[in-house]
């Protein structure tokens, strides 16, 4: 965790009225690789670089680069393994595999 | 002991009796009374019987319930005095005014108390005469002003200026003033 | 200088609204505050305020569009009775969390069933948890002034915390009377601007409002609230003496009506502690020490001041215009007994239920509960705290 979220122990005082977190966006520091039980792997060979997982994806998990998604993989710190990207994909080269993180990296 | 006078309004659903308390309450405010006038509201039915009540007062007035005992009552319609007990809570001399074409000695026998300052206008009349439509609200304050020192006839005229002024038309507007002042003329005190 | 003129309830506090002049108003009629809404809806028609009205389908959506635009940084206000402030329950307690400045008009309504459309106070009572300051007026005059401290009060860096601003139904709402109309020049330098704390709309300065708050830290911003209120009386004090210094009418969290030798005393909230006064003046003339407590401020309850007053009174009545169904007694007892029981003071107290649902209280009903008091000043505690008047057995 960052100091851009409170501190585990902070007290009531420490709060700020209303009970905002001083920052926005702070929902990048947290990471749901855990929350995964399969994970998205895509053939970028037969990926037409539709964007359709990238427009889909509702955790902001797929990276892109000047319009293009392939070779660049999933932001797997932020990806629940939802499967919508797989699911939407037209060419059908996303899978959901199984572990929530390849095998190379457990 | 402040100087409080009650008045009971009794008409019907869209006769007028809301407003003309408030009208009586803006003329008796313009003559430096203390004032407060409200209606009781029931289920807001055009022809139900409705009673509407004003407070006026030299001291602050800091009652919250309906006028129980009022001095003065003004009856907007005489087939109310079938359904309606008009002197309810009446106490000797309080002054009792209906809009009827009958004399106030036809009237009296139809009271259930009799102890009172009976007057009669013919506010129904007047208001046909003068604004071509049954509207006995505002003539009843000319009337009221006649028996009363809470109004005066200006002072009614004022406060209806006042209160309807940016409602109607100019022409139906001066019909109320003579309206107000043919009922003060008119009015019969028994 | 304010000119006196006669006022329906309601057209007051239309006419304090106007001349707040607010940014956005979101709200939906219901009676008996439809005037208000009405009356305020063709001041933006007539292009006599700024506002920015926002018809919507409901008051669940009328309090969100508020705690939303006040986010956003705009000052609002909002009206509402009854069922109309039950429907904003669950948003209640979010704009409160949230610590948004809102002033809500609440004219007093009778909740359903069965449907009733005159005064008691179960509205606000129903509201009393949700974290928003609650100011009962006695008459029109007390409505229009209390709206602008409302709003002082709300928006202190202090404070920012909405405020409820109540008005007894029919009885105050649709009465005419003579109402000091203070100038509009006056009145908004009294106020003043408002100054929005962390904006959302200030992008430059993002923060994250509402996020999901469990086990982890819930209890710690709850706490944090709770310590928001007694700033907040202190407010509601400072404001109504500020208020009297400008316009002459000073108020503070109660009004205390021949209190400080008083033996027997009832206490009331909104329209009903005017009948008491009159009560209280004829008794003290046939001798009686009795005395009235007229709370205007019930949250944050003042509870060590009202213990103060209450003190040396031999026995007190307790008036409540509503129910607590399944309680053991109504609200404005239970919380005045729990701060007198608190602070060691045990006089004989006895809560009376009265007035549900637009049933007339008159001065008669207030005499038989000093009655009451007179019995139980030499007999002690009553068996039954709660006693039910102007009700046919």
């Amino acid at each position: 965790m960052s100091d851009r979220v409170y501190a585990k122990d902070a007290g009531w005082k420490d709060m700020v009225a209303g009970g905002y977190i001083p920052q926005a966006g702070n929902a990048e520091e947290y990471s749901v690789a855990g929350w995964r039980i399969v994970h998205p792997v895509r053939d970028d060979d037969a990926c037409i670089d539709c964007l359709f997982c990238w427009v889909y994806c509702p955790d902001n998990a797929v990276y892109v680069e000047n319009e293009s998604v392939i070779g660049l993989g999933f932001d797997l710190e932020h990806c629940k393994g939802c499967g919508i990207c797989a699911a939407v994909c037209p060419k059908d080269c996303i899978k959901m595999e199984e572990g929530s993180m390849p095998a190379e990296d457990e | 002991m402040a100087k409080l006078t009650e008045v009971r309004w009794h008409g019907r659903g869209g006769q007028g009796a809301k407003t003309a308390s408030y009208v009586l309450a803006i003329a008796s405010a313009e003559q430096g009374w203390e004032v407060q006038a409200f209606p009781e509201y029931g289920a807001e039915r055009r022809g139900a019987p409705m009673r509407s009540y004003v407070r006026i007062s030299d001291a602050p007035i800091r009652l919250r319930c309906a006028v129980q005992h009022p001095q003065i009552v003004i009856v907007l319609d005489d087939s109310l005095l079938k359904s309606e007990n008009v002197t309810d809570g009446l106490e000797e001399g309080a002054v009792v005014i209906v809009n009827t074409s009958e004399s106030p000695e036809e009237v009296r026998g139809k009271l259930d108390y009799q102890d009172v300052k009976l007057c009669t206008v013919d506010a129904t009349a007047i208001s046909l005469d003068t604004i071509g439509r049954n509207i006995p609200n505002t003539p009843m304050l000319g009337a009221l002003a006649k028996v009363s020192d809470v109004v005066t006839v200006e002072g009614a005229q004022e406060a209806v200026r006042k209160q309807l002024g940016t409602h109607l038309r100019p022409e139906v507007l001066e019909a109320n003033m003579q309206a107000i002042s043919r009922a003060y003329e008119e009015v019969q005190v028994a | 200088m304010g000119v006196r003129q006669p006022l329906e309830g309601n057209n007051a506090v239309a006419e304090a609204m106007r001349q707040i002049n607010p940014d956005v108003v979101a709200a939906y009629p219901i009676t008996p505050s439809t005037e208000i809404v009405q009356t305020f809806a063709k001041f933006v028609a007539d292009g006599l305020v700024d506002t920015n009205f926002v018809a919507v389908e409901s008051e669940h959506s009328a309090m969100s569009a508020c705690t939303a635009a006040a986010a956003a940084g705009g000052r609002v206000m909002n009206v509402t009775s009854a069922n109309g402030l039950a429907l904003m329950w669950e948003i209640l307690y979010i704009t409160a969390s949230l610590r948004q400045p809102v002033v809500l008009t609440v004219v007093n309504r009778a909740l359903s069933g069965n449907i009733n459309i005159h005064c008691d106070h179960s509205d606000a009572m129903g509201a009393r948890d949700a974290g928003w300051l609650q100011l009962f007026g006695e008459d029109a005059q007390e409505a229009y002034d209390n709206l602008f401290q409302a709003v002082a009060i709300a928006e202190r860096e202090d404070v920012r915390l909405p405020v409820m601003s109540c008005l007894d139904g029919f009885l105050v709402s649709h009465s005419y009377e003579l109402v000091e109309v203070e100038d509009d020049d006056a009145l908004r330098d009294w106020v003043g601007p408002y100054k929005p704390r962390m904006p959302l709309l200030d992008i430059n300065n993002p923060y994250t409002m509402g996020p999901l708050d469990l086990w982890d830290y819930y209890i710690e911003h709850k706490r944090s609230q709770w310590d928001a209120y007694p700033d907040a009386k202190q407010a509601v004090i400072e404001e109504g003496q500020r208020f009297g210094e400008t316009f002459g009418r000073s108020y503070g969290l109660m009004e205390c009506v021949e209190l400080d030798d008083a033996e027997l005393v009832v206490m009331a909230m909104g329209s009903t502690a005017g009948t008491c006064k009159d009560v209280v003046a004829d008794l003290r003339e046939q001798g009686v020490k009795a005395g009235l407590l007229k709370l205007r401020c019930f949250r944050p309850f003042p509870a060590p001041e009202i213990v103060e007053v209450l003190k040396g009174a031999k026995a007190l009545a307790v008036l409540d215009r509503a129910a607590s169904f399944g309680a053991a007694t109504a609200p404005l007892f239970s919380e005045t007994v729990s701060a007198l029981y608190s602070h060691g003071v045990h006089a004989p107290a006895l809560n009376i239920i009265y007035g549900l649902g637009g049933r007339e209280i008159r001065p008669e009903d207030i005499v038989g509960v000093f009655d009451d008091l007179k019995a139980i000043a030499k007999s002690g505690q009553p068996s039954d705290p709660v006693k039910w008047i102007g009700v046919r057995e």
